[in-house]
């Protein structure tokens, strides 16, 4: 058995998962790591199943003490990581020993970084997932739902076996221009032309009042004149526009079910792009087919197995 | 009952059965779940019913979308309401309706035009359909209410709803298995647990039971176990 000790923590970060499935109709939410791409590497790294409980840090501010030889593995956000004072860089698996320091300071590139530890972290399985949702007191450490704090042990029994590189092609350049894809959805001929032109050709920017739930977006407002919707579920990366005419995308930690209308969905690579958008970067939305994105998903999948 | 199957998501399809919020729906929408359920088998990952729809997560590794709008067709054709007496199950939920935990029942009666006894007597005389299942773990959206009752929102939500709080919007009521901030009608509290994660099937309420209120007094209320502190005045 080895652990992790927490130090300092800011709050934010907590043990997340792929997620909690097969419980939506109870109103329970899906939780997991809002940037599931980065979970997957970071866990494959290790030679880990894809969706093992790793830790996802938002903006830094935590300090982890090694508890034992082992290797770890960080993907994700640039939060400036220092191990004893030497700088770690994220997309890659790293030796720790036994009572060095592993620090995370503040995002040089994205947002939320992700620690994965061989065979992933211990936490009960809540509702069939160790996902951490504070609002629901489901999952993480314990199970009641919350984030890290200090003094917390993190405990993982896996060995530090033999590790893999990330191909190059791979680590995503969160400096470039974000275009983000969506899948149009149902009520897309609800929202006036005029609208549409402006959903798919404004450069749109991240509201900082956004949350695992809705990560809200900046611009010109857009018109619905399409029938109301009467409450229905709501897929990850849904794009609602309320009366306000400002799209929301709703996340892993939404509510199950909403009755504002949608643009469509976004695809689930462009959802993890997202989570890595700080507040007032911009981005933009482009129109997708299903079956492209349905195989680039697959590609994915299959290459971390 | 119609069939309006739409793209929701990459792996994701609304079936859309119906227009209206009606009681009448949920025999269809149960019986379309359980079909939907034997048909699809591993390859579903969610199924979230709501009023008029019923949302599809499929798992886009084992099947493509035109396959998994066969398998809707496939599963619905010839499709037959549930018999009331497999339509969900009935439940009884106790509630202590008083102003201190009901701290909405005399803006309910201003609004009405109703005493407080009567909105009481119009809300426990009922038995609600459980449309959906949201909001929160284990919150069922029931309904529908007495339109004599049908009152808005709170124009500012509450910070904090206390769990066990039973609430009213519009035509439709509730009860808070969790303390949460809420914008409903607090009109009383049961001591029912409503989400419990050690129980099978985790919520008390799924789509489809019924439910009737039961007013009880304050000692046999105190007596299972529900909790009497009021809703403070600050939240």
């Amino acid at each position: 058995m080895s652990s992790l000790l927490v130090e300092r923590t800011l709050g934010l970060a907590q043990l997340q998962d792929g997620g909690r499935f097969g419980v939506r109709h109870l109103g329970v939410t899906q939780g997991g790591a809002l940037d599931w791409i980065a979970l997957g590497w970071a866990n494959w790294l290790l030679g880990n199943a894809p969706t093992a409980c790793a830790l996802e840090i938002p903006l830094g501010g935590v300090t982890l003490l090694c508890e034992a030889d082992t290797t770890l593995a960080l993907t994700g956000a640039d939060l400036a990581a220092m191990l004893d004072g030497k700088t770690i860089a994220p997309w890659r698996s790293f030796t720790v020993r036994h009572g060095q320091r592993l620090q995370f300071n503040s995002p040089r590139s994205g947002v939320r970084a992700y620690l994965a530890a061989p065979g992933g972290f211990s936490a009960p399985q809540v509702l069939g997932s160790a996902a951490t949702v504070t609002r629901e007191g489901l999952g993480g450490l314990d199970g009641s739902g919350q984030a890290l704090r200090r003094d917390d042990r993190l405990v993982f029994e896996g060995m530090a076996s033999s590790t893999r590189t990330m191909p190059k092609q791979r680590i995503p350049a969160y400096s470039q221009a974000v275009r983000l894809e969506l899948i149009p959805g149902a009520q897309i001929a609800g929202f006036t032309g005029e609208s549409l032109f402006r959903a798919f050709n404004q450069v749109w920017r991240i509201d900082p009042r956004s949350d695992r739930m809705g990560i809200r977006l900046a611009g010109t407002p857009l018109g619905y004149s399409g029938e109301p919707l009467i409450s229905e579920g709501i897929p990850l990366g849904a794009v609602q526009v309320p009366p306000d005419g400002l799209p929301i995308v709703l996340m892993n930690d939404r509510q199950t079910i909403g009755g504002y209308p949608r643009l469509g969905a976004l695809t689930p690579a462009s959802v993890a792009r997202l989570t890595q958008c700080a507040a007032e970067d911009e981005i933009r939305l482009m129109a997708v087919g299903q079956g492209k994105a349905r195989e680039e998903l697959i590609a994915l999948l299959d290459w971390w197995e | 009952m119609k069939l309006q199957i739409e793209r929701a998501a990459v792996d994701t399809l609304m079936i859309r059965l119906f227009d209206r919020i009606e009681e009448g729906n949920m025999p269809w929408l149960l019986a379309a779940a359980q079909q939907l359920r034997r048909q699809f088998g591993d390859q579903l990952i969610d199924l979230v019913p709501s009023y008029t729809t019923l949302m599809l997560h499929y798992d886009l590794r084992q099947l493509d979308e035109h396959t998994a709008r066969e398998h809707i067709f496939t599963a619905l054709a010839g499709l037959q309401p549930l018999p009331p007496e497999h339509a969900g199950r009935k439940h009884e939920i106790a509630v202590w309706y008083d102003p201190s935990v009901g701290p909405d029942l005399q803006r309910l009666s201003g609004l009405t035009g109703l005493e407080v006894s009567q909105v009481i007597a119009l809300h426990s005389d009922h038995e609600y359909q459980v449309f959906a299942l949201g909001f929160a773990p284990g919150f069922a959206y029931m309904g529908l209410l007495d339109e004599r009752l049908a009152a808005p929102r709170l124009a500012t939500p509450r910070k904090r709803v206390p769990a066990g709080s039973v609430a009213i919007a519009e035509r439709q009521t509730a009860a808070y298995p969790l303390a949460s901030p809420g914008g409903w009608n607090l009109v009383g509290r049961t001591p029912a647990p409503l989400f419990d994660r050690d129980r099978d099937g985790y919520s008390l309420l799924q789509p489809g039971d019924r439910v009737q209120f039961v007013p009880v007094e304050h000692a046999e209320f105190v007596r299972l176990g529900g909790d009497d502190t009021p809703v403070s005045g600050d939240t």
